[in-house]
């Protein structure tokens, strides 16, 4: 198959026909099962387009009638002709005002319903995609993606609608016209479709390639953006504001030179299709000038046929402006459609086992696990921890800690063997049911931008004010909370950047406290304490812990001392397992680092 | 959590149309000739455009029915055929003329804008998301160039072809003209309301759209805890509803502009039938030849067109005005920490850190108690000094004022003696490194990180600054990763463990070779083990290099020279650690708690600790 499934070679710009035909289709499949939900508020609309269209049309109509039968009547004093000539005008121009406001509302609707649609698929689905996905991706193709990629749809949507119906009623109800005043002519003007159909082609050919390449380099100056104002104080700390001045210019110059291809594109095929035009005008001229010549037609009907041959044309440039709105949102929809082309690895199943109240036991059978494709970080190994045990996990960086804690959060899968929970296999659990049962907290202690009761709340979201105040004083964050300008209502701003380390901490323990779970997962959750506040947490984690089954990951004795059993990891194997009394006693790497650790400790 | 937003704005000041683009003015004229050449190519168009029926009709009335010669229709042809080439050709010059400047405009103030967020203070970023920010970058800027490359060109192009319209018009009938004139009155007293109305709804629906691009930013940043929470449908309800409200808004902003086009459309149509009416009235009466009522209306069905333009456009250059609006606000915000006019190189450069009575605030938290309070210390030439304090005592706060990543409010901090605003900027933070408590990473490879902020030393290769500070750092597990120091570490270094990442932000720091090093809890993701081998090493290479370092372990303080301890943002006491273990209630309190702070000979008296198997 090919290699544009999902967002692989999402960079290429240059596809094999194969995979051209793949990316296409699948953007506009998109875009359809988008129009599909509002199919009938779209003919509405253009419905709305074409009367008010069509009345704006009538009005030099009735201008040419009024002048041609009415006047004479009037002149003859028939004032009601007057009152109703006039009295017609009016109501025409009314309908034809009032129907473009309501279209033009009209069309914000159904734009504004497709976008919101389009978001909240592309917000679902990059939230339901595994951390595997997200970690090579980065947040800021994601942001780009639904940015500025989503921003070419709005404008196809905002005047596209109004552009292509008027546009194509315009040539059809003109190009008929003509027909009926004289097929020779109208035969010229059809033959000009060759030269525009050419024209269209070339321009087709050409501007996909420059819209794809405009998300690709869109993406690019994005992705640069974010990441650098994301981590600006490493940025000026280490002085890389130049080289990142440089490495900016260099992907806005990319960009820009890529939008001045594709508007010098359509700035060809706009001028080119009003040559076209104007010659069909010119070759009209030619073929009806001989024709009056040899007197097979009248002049008055050669100046109607060239002034109707002229107006065939007008609509034309909105039709192409429609279409290069149409080029760059479908090769924005390449990329939106690949992102959601991207199947989650962690998958929920289609008909989840129930297990609304857990018990707490995990089981690990042979399980083996890497990271993607890459090598084994845990080999196979089997482990099962009782429901209500307090299990400490120790080991050396990289050792492979987090990611035996992260396994029992299912954020990814086993590579071989089975993990359960209360005997049910993890991949057979809905994902609320794992939820309930199943919280960890991260190593890194993220806060959302928000105020601190938000962010605690984030645990269980129904909880009220006392409970979150109770969280947060069982965990002793409540004395520095209230400390705060606002106390729980103040803003922790972006990232928790408001609060310090060991703050940050506090509020995730408390949330992981308000969650309350079976199976609590702390992955060095008080690294960054102090001592003080570290006790305060354990003897809060001692309350807490009671009949729960927990997994404490921690490079410090005193965490490890509540726990009932210990285990080592080391190199991606369980190399020591046992109580911390009987581990001490072993004289293996526990007891070396329990030697370690109590030296330190001078 | 996610809809929860602030998007750090600053009270918006309402400025005037002629305010905002006039400050465009200066970027503006070193392009002006060839806007007002691309105008021209319109103007010249629309012109060309109003032309060709009318040489139509002439050609066929005296041409045709002339002698009637072929010769006379291949004429006529040539002229049809040579004017239409011309109108092409204007088309494709206006565009020529226009677009590449007008990008080029684009593009600068797209890097101008990168650069000055790249010299605002970390104080600014600690306010504004990225997804907030990111919007002022891109879509407003693009908004600009299309109004700068097509909007104000046709804004000036159909005024003027209105303009000439209603001379055309009143030259026609000026009682019908005056008629015609009369339907602007109520269009431009909506315009007005139109105005604010619109201006306010755009400037939201921008705001909204940055914000919304800051939840979406923070929702994949925060991904881990949204699913180790399992709150991924919360996080989806909270995008919803302010997707919903921007939705919303920009419906309110459509209706507000569908309302103000319908009366642009149908206002000057319902005056022509009052203009007819008149009209036929007029000539009945023999007061208006037919011909001058079929010029006039034909004029006016010419006009309609353009008065709808105006009418878009004017709403074009309303969404305009708030986007620039919002990129001035980023570029007026002031960048407070620079270099002064003649900074200065110190005399003796050893690294002596002396700060003396320094305070500092938060600049979003005034009135609120300083974070550091008449703070007094010092850091002699390569000594190694630890310090350790509560959490919220202000360490990182006090950390941050060296390199200057914030600026003190008041007292000195003095970095071999001269202050540190004497200093270059690029000079002081290449004297100083840090290494983050949440150690910052990009997502390049292992080696770009580390060596980010080293200087080329004479002598050595870069392979050899990476090679020694991985040594130090005790990192040498890039050498198992795929592609070894090359190996992308994934956004944030999140394909690493905590451990890993600390070290090779540990490692940045040491990369740099810096006079002073500031490290903040480096250690507080290692192992016991690993602990001890970084702080073999580092101890080595600390020797000579003054260090500031927070610590909130023992064997993290065994580093250091001498330990100083913060309270409150102060310092309460300096000495070392044995002499503060034996002094300092607190000292014994945050470093070595237990419920009750354990007496000197419990904690020195390993052989006790080790039998009773409570260490701390
Ligand atoms: N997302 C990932 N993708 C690929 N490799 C990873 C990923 N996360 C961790 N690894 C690798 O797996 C190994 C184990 O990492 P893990 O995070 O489990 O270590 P750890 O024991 O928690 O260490 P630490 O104490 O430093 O946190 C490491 O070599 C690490 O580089
Ligand atoms: N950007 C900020 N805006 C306002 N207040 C802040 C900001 N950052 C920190 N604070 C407050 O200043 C105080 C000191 O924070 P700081 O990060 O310096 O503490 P710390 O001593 O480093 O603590 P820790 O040991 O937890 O890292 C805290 O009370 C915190 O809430
Ligand atoms: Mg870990
Ligand atoms: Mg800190």
């Amino acid at each position: 198959m090919s290699g544009m499934s999902g967002v692989a070679g999402e960079d290429n710009i240059e596809l094999g026909a194969d995979d051209r035909r793949r990316v296409r289709r699948r953007s506009l499949r998109l875009l359809k099962t988008l129009a599909g939900p509002i199919r009938g508020r779209l003919a509405g609309t253009a419905l709305l387009v074409l009367v008010s269209a069509g009345a704006r049309a009538t009005l030099p109509l009735l201008v040419a009638w009024a002048i041609d039968s009415m006047l004479p009547r009037v002149i003859d004093g028939d004032l009601a002709a007057l009152g109703f000539v006039g009295g017609a005008y009016v109501a025409t121009a009314i309908t034809a005002g009032g129907l473009l406001g309501v279209y033009t509302w009209a069309a914000a609707n159904v734009s504004q319903a497709m976008l919101l649609d389009l978001r909240l698929r592309v917000f679902r689905h990059t939230q339901l995609l595994s951390l595997e996905f997200h970690e090579t991706y980065t947040s800021g193709r994601v942001i780009s993606r639904q940015t500025s990629d989503l921003e070419t749809l709005r404008e196809l949507l905002d005047q596209g609608i109004s552009q292509l119906v008027s546009g194509i009623a315009f040539v059809l109800f003109t190009a008929i016209s003509m027909f009926i005043l004289d097929w020779k002519t109208a035969l010229v003007v059809v033959g000009a479709a060759v030269p525009i159909a050419i024209i269209f082609r070339w321009y087709q050919v050409r501007s996909e390639l420059v819209y794809r390449e405009s998300r690709v380099f869109s993406a690019r100056v994005i992705t640069t953006f974010v990441e650098t104002m994301t981590g600006i104080r490493a940025v000026k700390a280490f002085r890389r504001e130049a080289a990142g001045d440089e490495k900016y210019t260099d992907v806005a110059h990319e960009y820009r030179d890529n939008t001045l291809r594709s508007i010098s594109l359509f700035g060809i095929l706009q001028p080119v299709l009003m040559l076209i035009g104007n010659l069909t005008v010119a070759a009209v001229l030619l073929v009806g000038g001989f024709r009056v010549l040899d007197g097979s037609l009248a002049v008055g009907a050669l100046i109607g046929l060239l002034l109707t041959a002229k107006r065939v044309f007008q609509p034309i440039e909105a039709i192409a402006m429609f279409y290069n709105s149409f080029q760059a949102a479908t090769a924005a929809l390449e990329k939106v459609s690949g992102l959601l082309e991207e199947r989650p690895t962690v998958v929920e199943p289609a008909r989840p086992q129930p297990l609304p109240a857990a018990e707490g036991a995990v089981e690990f059978k042979r399980a083996v696990f890497g990271y993607g494709d890459g090598p084994v970080v845990m080999e196979e190994f089997d482990l099962t921890i009782p429901a209500g045990q307090t299990v400490a996990v120790v080991g050396q960086t990289g050792a492979g800690k987090s990611t035996l804690a992260k396994l029992i959060a299912r954020f990814y899968d086993l590579t071989a063997g089975e993990l359960t929970l209360d005997g049910v296999d993890l991949r057979d659990l809905s994902q609320d049911d794992l939820r309930r049962a199943v919280v960890m907290v991260t190593q890194e202690a993220f806060l959302f931008s928000g105020s601190v009761a938000d962010n605690i709340a984030l645990g269980r979201p129904e909880a009220t004010r006392e409970e979150i105040v109770l969280a947060a004083r069982a965990v002793g964050a409540h004395e520095f909370i209230e400390s705060l300008p606002e106390g729980y209502d103040t803003d922790v701003n972006k990232r928790g950047g408001r609060v310090s380390a060991g703050q940050r901490q506090l509020i995730s323990f408390a949330r992981a406290f308000l969650a309350d779970p079976r199976v609590l997962i702390l992955d060095e959750a008080t690294s960054s304490l102090d001592i003080p506040s570290e006790r305060l947490v354990q003897q809060a984690l001692e309350r807490l812990l009671g009949e729960r089954t927990a997994l404490i990951i921690a490079h410090r004795l005193s965490t490890v001392e509540i726990a009932d059993r210990v285990l080592v990891v080391h190199d991606g194997r369980i190399v020591e397992d046992g109580s911390p009394s009987e581990l001490i006693a072993a004289g293996g790497r526990f007891t070396s680092l329990h030697q370690a650790w109590r030296d330190s400790l001078t | 959590m996610a809809h929860h937003q602030r998007s750090g704005r600053a009270d918006t000041r309402t400025t005037t149309l002629t305010e905002t683009f006039g400050r465009l003015v200066p970027h503006l004229r070193p392009i002006m000739a060839r806007l007002v050449l691309g105008g021209l190519c319109a103007l010249l168009a629309s012109v060309v455009a109003l032309t060709i029926p009318r040489v139509l009709g002439w050609l066929v009335n005296t041409v045709l029915t002339g002698e009637g010669a072929a010769s006379a229709v291949w004429l006529g042809v040539a002229i049809v055929a040579l004017l239409g080439a011309f109108e092409a050709l204007l088309i494709w010059l206006r565009r020529v003329f226009v677009i590449s400047p007008t990008a080029g405009i684009e593009t600068s103030l797209r890097l101008n804008l990168f650069r000055h967020l790249q010299q605002l203070p970390v104080a600014f970023h600690d306010r504004w998301g990225s997804g907030q920010l990111l919007s002022r970058s891109m879509g407003d800027l693009s908004l600009l160039r299309r109004w700068m490359a097509f909007g104000s060109i046709m804004l000036v192009v159909s005024s003027l072809t209105v303009i000439a319209g209603l001379a055309f018009m009143f030259s026609s009938s000026w009682i019908l003209a005056l008629i015609y004139l009369a339907g602007a009155i109520p269009i431009t007293i909506r315009a007005f309301k139109f105005r604010t109305v619109f201006r306010d709804a755009s400037r939201l629906s921008q705001d909204q759209a940055g914000d919304l691009a800051t939840t979406v930013e923070e929702a994949v940043h925060g991904i881990r805890v949204i699913k180790a929470f399992g709150r991924g449908r919360e996080a989806l309800d909270g995008f919803h509803a302010q997707a919903q409200k921007l939705r919303d808004t920009e419906i309110h902003k459509a209706r507000t502009l569908a309302g103000f086009m319908a009366l642009v459309v149908a206002l000057p149509e319902v005056t022509l039938g009052l203009g007819l009416f008149t009209g036929l009235w007029l000539t009945a009466d023999g007061q208006l030849l037919v011909g001058d009522l079929a010029a006039f209306f034909a004029t006016a069905a010419f006009l309609a067109g353009h008065v709808e333009g105006i009418g878009m456009l004017l709403g074009m250059t309303l969404t305009t005005k708030t986007a620039l609006d919002r990129h001035y606000e980023v570029i007026d915000s002031p960048a407070t920490i620079t270099s002064p006019d003649h900074p200065r190189v110190p005399e003796n450069p050893a690294g002596h850190l002396v700060m003396r009575d320094v305070s500092f605030t938060y600049p979003d938290a005034p009135g609120a108690a300083n974070v550091v309070d008449g703070l007094d210390l010092e850091v002699r030439p390569g000594e190694t000094m630890a310090l350790v304090g509560g959490t919220g005592s202000g360490k990182s706060t006090l950390l941050h004022l060296v390199p200057r990543l914030y600026e003190a409010t008041g007292g000195a901090v003095e970095l071999d003696g001269l202050d540190v605003r004497e200093y270059d900027v690029e000079a002081l933070r290449t004297a100083i490194a840090v290494a983050f408590e949440d150690s910052i990473l990009f997502s390049s490879s292992v080696r770009e990180n580390v060596l980010l902020g080293a200087r080329p030393q004479p002598g050595r290769t870069a392979d050899d600054q990476l090679a020694e500070a991985l040594d130090v750092a005790q990192a040498q597990f890039v050498h198992d990763l795929p592609d070894g120091v090359e190996t992308l570490i994934g956004e944030e270094g999140l394909s690493l463990s905590g451990g890993q990442r600390q070290r090779l932000a540990l490692a940045r720091a040491i990369a740099a070779k810096p006079r002073l090093l500031v490290l903040d809890d480096p250690l507080s993701a290692l192992d016991v083990r690993t602990e001890e081998a970084v702080t073999a090493r580092l101890r080595s290479v600390l020797e000579g290099t003054s260090t500031l370092i927070v610590a909130h372990r023992p064997s993290t303080v065994m580093l250091a020279d001498r330990v100083a301890l913060m309270e409150h943002g102060r310092i309460k006491d300096v000495g070392t650690h044995s002499e503060l273990l034996a002094r300092s209630a607190h000292y014994r309190f945050v470093i070595a708690a237990g419920d009750e702070p354990p007496s000197v000979e419990e904690v020195l008296d390993t052989e006790d600790t080790a039998t009773e198997g409570d260490p701390a």
